[in-house]
């Protein structure tokens, strides 16, 4: 079922969508969300088939498709995916049908702006993960900046408008240095390739001839770009005021996609691109990353609001899905690759049950609860497995992850020392603490706060947006099989591409 | 029987998800208890079957292997749900389902009433499924699912009623404490599995001990690889210094101190240890680290089960010491001594555990035994089932304790040296007091309790399991009987398990310089040593009473410092839990975070802030201004111009 | 004897320079007007000079284009003069400063 077309119509299918929407009044709001959430759902179905037609043993690009666009320049519209960007799609696609559902009641100004916003945005992310073309891929990045931006500044909370400046401002300021790296390697490629060319194949064997000092430089641009994103170590603080800012459906969106592309980009440009300076630059940034894992994990510890400590577990997660990928080996990509998915999964749920319960008292002050577990059972249930998988227990999706990027960097011979892992493999003592201790003030204990007696459990609708999730958080720990064999063999490719085009060897 | 062994996992999981889900749906307590219990006695039979297969069995082929399906293909990883049906595994699991069915039964007598009746129900299952993951897998990586798991359920059930309040926490912060401290020590285990999987390449069991003789490895690894292990042990199993968590598990329901802290979950350690021997047996600098470690917990456990007076917290603390014997034994190579301590301490322990439940139940949840006595008469089946397993426990033969504790001793005394074995015989004398301190307070003697209380025998669903725990405890060290008396056939119990460990064995090399009469003489005097304790007991708690508040008296910083136990969890709490939320707090949010980082970020705005205000003056708004401006702009670029002509 | 023509550059720029002076330091608006005029004229004067001197004709029609802007020019900007007058009722250009920060 190789249809080229196919990638081309996953992109247009939410932007479309989103164009159509426009032309429906504003009053029928009931109207906007249905046919928001179809779009969304038929996105999803598409990507379905691109997961059925996949071949997953070709490491290649697959579905590509390649059309002129700006001819002088030597930039086309170049698409195409592999085992990794697969999961990422489906991930996307995934959530945001079920974010939208869950925003159902909580949004309720400005529904038809705010549909239109998520599936643009939706646009923008699946774009990220379809470029082969670094000038189409710098185009959708930019583009997913906007409608996040609304989304927070809009219906966000009450330092909205803070927040929203800072996280458009500060990704900006990184996406700027990766234009000037792409316009630079494009130059110096235009040198070997005889022209201009953002394209990605092309650049693949041109990046890793570049000049040392240059690719140290490039790698940087590109990486600080990335890092910003992920977010790592220290550039991680607009994390913390968006994801609390934000309305519950755009912090799922950011945590479960938006900052997978920073690791995404990692792992399809940074390695493959400049290899060397890669492995030159590997046991700083796994350092910083390993500090995120410890600092992300101790100061979601004594966080007052829910929100800001799961915006910082995200760092804390996000913290080990860099190491993996730094430490360049079978077992530790892997593990970052599942991980990514794991932590959007994982995540995403403890984000929609925070918003679910903030709906119902409008506090997200871990101090104002206490004892909810005999209020609303199904919920605290719920809350337990989504916090037991983010802490990575075995059996269920955080450890798979977990333990092969700590498995993988243990044994990596780009970090070559086990100091690494140690520190990393502390994170889950710390994950343990702060998730446990916030689950224990929230759900265990008793009744303190009057105002809480009134609250209702879950919603049959609320339970529908959660179980999916959950289906998937079981899946992917009891059989992670049936996803890690459709990245596998694109991983080893990513990993080749580091490993091979070296003149000097490695430590 | 043995392919069907993965039913044994499986059906536990039914049961769980049966009692979870529809649990709060069905009222009646009946059903549910009976399909909690019945997965389990379901479970214990087919083990049984499995036993007898393995029995018939030529000795070389008692292992098998029931692979179920894969779960992580990876690289060079490759991890399969498959189960091993072994000597030692059979041991654990006729232990874990066999105790495990009797304390499910004796739940539906404890727990009737309870509004959350079905959840009790669902999570033990839940448990027992983990724990036979744990003793049934071919790999490290089932194992610590089932070591995670153990340890998720054991939160659960600590902190079963969860608004209840627990001395100076609630039962929540009892639970935490548990899986906390136990995830300090899986962290130590995750290290050891990617040391193992460095060195050998994968984490199934078979594969890396026949690798052990081949391979050239070097001291230090097999050495690092032992002492992370052991750290994960420590944890689980509760001995020195990550124990703390187990005396505060008694928050729990007592069903669940008996099951899973005392019966089974602490045992894992020692099952992990005795099922690595081979890695242990090569690096003997950490067996040593393993015996010291073993004896001194032991000891220091004893002391403080003491002068406690919760009846629950006694018992605790003489599980910490108990399961320190068993470490004493894996650490002086006597792998099956070890886990026959943990068979027959299963019987009496649990046997203690459900006994004191029902004491506790009697006494409308009064623990404090200062305000029980002369119990016997009310409550005679409790009473005389509490006697034997204190019997057990202090080494009195011919009950199943004094054939495994003296097989520890010995071998201490044998493989190790002589000072091993007085710090044995030595806790054996304590043992023995506590235990029958226990006893006299809470059942003999004079009632203490007042006229509000009246206590009565439990009913019968939970004497029941107390007699057959009873009768365990009392014929459960038959099949250990050691060599020295059951003639040529040698100690039944070690002969099943040789196998397993020969290779260790052999590698240890050891060799038992004493003869029979060396043994007999040290059996005497241990036996000397428990009769002697409960000599004393009954001297001070029976007769005179004012010996024991005298003797407080006298002693009162040694008494101040057992009865705060040490004041370890204090200072445990000052020196790491305090520093590190405070540091958190104040200088890794409040500054770092918040000051520092942010601030150069918000500094990056204020600055851009600050040079555009300025800037901006430039825009007058004066015509003239502007055009003095272009003038001297027109001025400069002719001047250059010119210059550079 | 034909006046040398630096005389008549030197008067020219001489006005300029005036002019110039006038236009950055005046604060009436209709001064500065005048002075722009008087600038235009040292140009006009430099062009004469030169068609007079190099013998073409060039410059001489060159000066009735700058006339012409010049005329309209003013006639424009005193338009504008009046109307700003009859709304801040100041032609003082420091005054006029709206435009600004």
């Amino acid at each position: 079922m190789q249809n080229n077309h196919l990638l081309t119509y996953l992109l247009l299918t939410p932007f479309v969508g989103g164009l159509l929407l426009l032309l429906i009044n504003r009053e029928k709001e009931n109207l906007i969300r249905y046919f928001g959430l179809a779009v969304s759902v038929i996105t999803f179905i598409v990507s379905l088939f691109l997961y059925f037609g996949f071949d997953i043993s070709k490491s290649d690009f697959q579905f590509v498709y390649k059309f002129a666009w700006i001819e002088n320049l030597n930039i086309s519209y170049h698409v195409g995916i592999d085992g990794i960007s697969l999961l990422l799609i489906l991930l996307t696609t995934f959530i945001t049908p079920l974010t939208l559902i869950s925003s159902w009641k909580g949004i309720n100004k400005k529904v038809k702006e705010f549909t239109f916003f998520m599936l643009m945005l939706e646009v923008g992310m699946l774009g990220v993960f379809v470029s082969l073309d670094l000038f189409l891929f710098y185009v959708f990045w930019e583009v997913m900046l906007i409608p996040m931006y609304f989304i927070i500044g809009i219906w966000g909370g009450e330092r909205r408008i803070y927040a929203s400046v800072k996280f458009f401002i500060y990704t900006m300021f990184g996406s700027l240095l990766m234009l000037v790296a792409i316009i630079w390697l494009a130059i110096y490629a235009s040198g070997p390739l005889g022209h201009f060319s953002t394209d990605l194949i092309e650049l693949y064997n041109i990046g890793p001839t570049v000049p040392h000092t240059i690719q140290l430089y490039m790698f940087l641009a590109f990486a600080f770009s990335f890092a910003i994103k992920v977010p790592l170590f220290p550039l991680h603080t607009w994390l913390p005021d968006a994801h609390v800012e934000a309305p519950t459906a755009g912090s799922v969106i950011l945590a479960a996609v938006l900052l997978k592309m920073g690791t995404y980009g990692l792992i399809r440009f940074c390695l493959p691109l400049f290899p060397q300076a890669a492995v030159y630059f590997a046991p700083a940034i796994s350092v910083l990353a390993i500090i995120g894992i410890i600092y992300g994990a101790l100061v979601a510890m004594v966080q007052k609001d829910m929100k800001k400590l799961v915006a910082y577990s995200s760092v804390a997660h996000l913290g080990f899905v860099v190491l993996g990928i730094f430490a360049m080996t079978n077992e530790s990509m892997q593990g970052a690759v599942i991980q990514m998915v794991n932590h959007g999964l994982s995540t995403g749920a403890l984000f929609l049950l925070v918003g679910v319960i903030y709906e119902r008292t409008h506090t997200r002050t871990i101090a104002e609860y206490g004892g909810i577990a005999k209020l609303i059972p199904i919920y605290s249930v719920i809350l337990m497995i989504a916090s037991l998988s983010s802490i990575g227990l075995p059996g269920l999706n955080g450890f798979v992850g977990e333990f092969l990027i700590l498995l993988g960097s243990f044994k990596s011979p780009v970090l070559n020392s086990w100091w690494y892992t140690v520190f990393a493999a502390s994170g889950v003592i710390f994950a343990a603490v702060y998730l446990l201790w916030m689950y224990q003030r929230v759900v265990f204990g008793e009744v303190k706060n009057p105002k809480l007696n009134s609250i209702k459990d879950m919603s049959a609708r609320e339970i529908f947006v959660m179980i999916p999730i959950l289906i998937f958080i079981v899946w992917i720990g009891i059989y992670p099989s049936t996803f890690l064999k459709v990245s596998s063999r694109s991983v080893n490719k990513v990993i080749e591409q580091v490993y091979t085009p070296q003149n000097h060897s490695l430590k | 029987m043995i392919q069907l062994i993965y039913l044994t996992i499986l059906l536990p999981f039914v049961g769980f998800l049966f009692n979870g889900l529809l649990g709060s749906k069905i009222k009646n307590e009946k059903v549910i208890g009976i399909i909690g219990s019945g997965v389990i006695g379901i479970s214990f039979i087919i083990a049984i079957g499995a036993f007898f297969e393995t029995l018939n069995l030529p000795v070389e082929q008692r292992k098998t292997i029931v692979d179920l399906f894969t779960w992580l293909s990876v690289g060079g990883l490759n991890i399969h749900f498959a189960y091993q049906v072994d000597q030692l595994s059979l041991v654990m699991a006729l232990v874990v389902t066999g105790v495990g069915f009797i304390i499910h039964v004796y739940s539906i007598g404890y727990m009737h009433g309870d509004k959350s009746f079905w959840r009790f129900f669902s999570y033990l299952n839940l448990f027992i499924f983990a724990m036979m993951n744990l003793i049934l897998a071919d790999n490290f990586l089932v194992l610590f699912l089932g070591w995670e798991g153990v340890g998720l359920c054991s939160y659960l059930l600590i902190g079963f009623w969860y608004d209840k309040k627990f001395e100076k926490m609630t039962t929540a912060d009892a639970g935490k404490k548990a899986f906390i401290v136990n995830r300090i020590g899986d962290f130590g285990f995750l290290l050891g599995m990617f040391l193992i999987y460095l060195t050998f390449g994968s984490l199934n069991f078979s594969d890396v001990f026949s690798k052990i003789g081949v391979l050239n490895i070097s001291q230090s690894v097999f050495n690092f690889i032992a002492l992370f292990l052991f750290i994960g042990a420590t944890g689980k199993s509760a001995q020195i210094p990550l124990y703390i968590w187990l005396p505060d598990a008694m928050a729990g329901p007592t069903p669940v101190s008996a099951l899973i802290h005392a019966a089974t979950m602490v045992t894992a350690g020692v099952y992990m240890v005795a099922r690595c021997s081979l890695i242990y047996a090569s690096a003997p600098a950490i067996l040593t680290v393993v015996a010291i470690i073993g004896a001194l917990t032991a000891f220091f456990a004893a002391t403080i089960g003491l002068v406690q007076n919760d009846i629950k917290k006694v018992l605790a603390y003489s599980t910490v010491s108990q399961l320190g014997y068993m470490f004493l034994a894996l650490g002086v190579g006597a792998f099956s001594a070890g886990i026959f301590h943990v068979m027959t301490h299963a019987f009496f322990k649990a046997l203690l555990f459900l006994a004191a439940g029902s004491v506790i139940h009697s006494m409308h949840e009064d623990q404090n035994i200062q305000n029980f006595g002369g119990l016997r008469k009310y409550m005679p089946a409790t009473a005389i089932t509490f006697l034997v397993a204190s019997l057990a426990i202090s080494g009195i033969p011919p009950f199943s304790g004094f054939f495994s504790k003296d097989e520890i001793l010995w071998k201490s005394f044998a493989n190790g040296n002589v000072i091993y074995w007085a710090i044995g015989a030595v806790t054996a004398l304590l043992t023995a007091f506590y235990m029958f301190r226990l006893y006299f307070l809470t059942f003999e003697g004079n009632s203490r309790f007042g006229k509000d209380k009246h206590p009565h025998e439990s009913p019968k669903v939970m004497t029941f399991p107390l007699i057959a725990l009873a009768i365990l405890a009392f014929i459960g060290g038959f099949i250990g009987i050691p060599a020295l008396f059951s003639g040529e056939g040698g100690n039944a119990f070690e002969n099943w398990l040789e196998p397993v460990f020969k290779n260790a064995q052999a590698r240890l090399a050891e060799t038992s310089a004493y003869g029979h009469s060396m043994e007999i003489s040290l059996m005497v005097i241990s036996v000397i040593l428990g009769v002697g304790g409960i000599i004393i007991a009954r001297n001070i708690y029976l007769k005179k009473p004012s010996i024991a508040t005298e003797l407080a008296g006298k002693f009162k910083g040694l008494y101040n410092l057992l009865w705060n136990k040490y004041f370890v969890d204090e200072v445990y709490d000052a020196t790491v839990v305090t520093p590190i939320v405070k540091t958190s707090d104040s200088f890794l949010w409040r500054i770092t975070d918040a000051k520092i980082i942010d601030g150069a970020v918000n500094g990056a705005a204020a600055i851009v802030d600050r040079v555009s205000k300025n800037i901006r003056k430039i825009q007058t708004g004066v015509a003239q201004f502007y055009a003095i401006i272009m003038a001297l702009g027109i001025v400069l670029a002719l001047f250059w111009i010119i210059m550079s002509l | 004897m034909q006046i040398p023509i630096e005389y008549y550059l030197i008067l020219s720029a001489f006005m300029f320079i005036v002019g110039v002076t006038g236009v950055l330091t005046k604060r009436n608006a209709i001064i500065v007007f005048m002075s722009v005029e008087l600038m235009l004229n040292s140009a006009n004067l430099t062009m004469i000079t030169f068609a007079s001197y190099l013998g073409s004709s060039v410059g001489q029609l060159f000066v009735f284009f700058v006339m012409t802007v010049a005329a309209a020019e003013a006639a424009i900007g005193l338009a504008i003069i009046i109307a700003i007058f009859r709304n801040k009722l100041t032609v003082n250009i420091d005054e006029i400063n709206i435009l600004k920060w």
